[in-house]
């Protein structure tokens, strides 16, 4: 098994992805760094990390979804390869147009760092499928933008469709439906606010987000 | 030519940071301030033929990069 990691300028969760996917699954991880115009052959998942690409400027994400790397990340996508946006990479994946919504600042206007429960609400995803049986999960969010939006029809579709994977039981940003994770229609893009890199150990406080990168992986 | 692109969020869209400074100015004082909507202006040089043809292209770079048209409009000047 092989993942990619996808390091932009002003990324810093990059390290703890590569760190929690190599300890939760074994799988050998490769840092592809933004501007190179091709992925490493025989990747099974792509993850975006956390952190704050090219500043956040313009708009989180704006930057990168243009990166050079994002066309080959799409193309796999396209194929079916399971890719993953965490904290900044779920900003970066609704800039790309690959999720559904958008991220908008927090309703306190606070930058919230907390553990959050969750309840998973589809756990029939490729990326969900290890927690069936398990209403709740614990990771730990960490955003200033992480108040999703949709209008209300893209709302209605995903909802209907079953594309809201992850839901806050205590909303701690204000999103829309209090969605923290939503999936694209294939089922095959995941984009959360939560970040399971830092949810992959009970030392961590939780290792709920082992399981993430396993079903991802078990299902390549 | 010279472009002027305003972006704000799209009305129905959360604006907490305007929602802030409404707040702030109602402390200063100015209570019948209502409204209030923060937004960003992006301005640059560019050659083109006539203010028409450039409007467009500048509409084309709005749309690809400098709004998200899922929660922001714009609105673009051009002379």
């Amino acid at each position: 098994m092989k993942a990619a990691v996808i390091v932009f300028p002003g990324s810093n969760c990059d390290r703890d992805c590569k760190v929690a996917i190599e300890r939760s699954t074994g799988a050998t991880v490769d840092m592809v760094w933004h501007g190179d115009t091709a992925l490493p052959h025989g990747i099974d998942l792509i993850v975006l990390p956390g952190g704050f690409s090219y500043g956040d400027y313009l708009r989180c994400g704006a930057m990168a979804a243009l990166s050079p790397i994002m066309n080959e990340v799409k193309l796999a996508a396209e194929r079916g390869v399971a890719t993953v946006g965490i904290c900044n990479g779920f900003q970066v994946l609704c800039e790309a147009g690959m999720l559904p919504g958008a991220l908008l600042r927090n309703e306190a206007l606070k930058y919230v760092c907390k553990p959050v429960d969750l309840e998973v609400t589809n756990a029939q995803t490729r990326f969900t499928a290890g927690y069936a049986g398990r209403r709740e999960v614990t990771m730990t969010v960490g955003n200033g933008e992480g108040n999703f939006f949709a209008d209300a029809d893209t709302l209605a579709r995903i909802e209907g469709e079953g594309q809201v994977v992850f839901r806050y039981l205590d909303n701690p940003n204000g999103s829309t439906n209090a969605i923290a994770g939503v999936v694209n229609a294939r089922g095959n893009v995941l984009g959360l606010m939560p970040h399971p890199d830092r949810a992959f150990e009970a030392e961590l406080g939780s290792a709920d987000g082992a399981i993430l990168f396993q079903s991802a992986l078990a299902s390549a | 030519m010279r472009a002027k692109v305003h972006v704000f969020l799209k009305p129905g869209v959360l604006d907490v940071q305007g929602k802030a400074v409404e707040a702030a100015l109602h402390g200063l004082g100015w209570g019948h301030v209502e409204g209030v909507r923060v937004g960003k202006t992006i301005e640059f040089d560019l050659k083109g033929k006539d203010a028409a043809e450039t409007e467009s292209e500048v509409k084309d770079m709005c749309e690809k990069l400098l709004a998200n048209t899922v929660i922001e409009s714009y609105r673009v000047e051009v002379a």
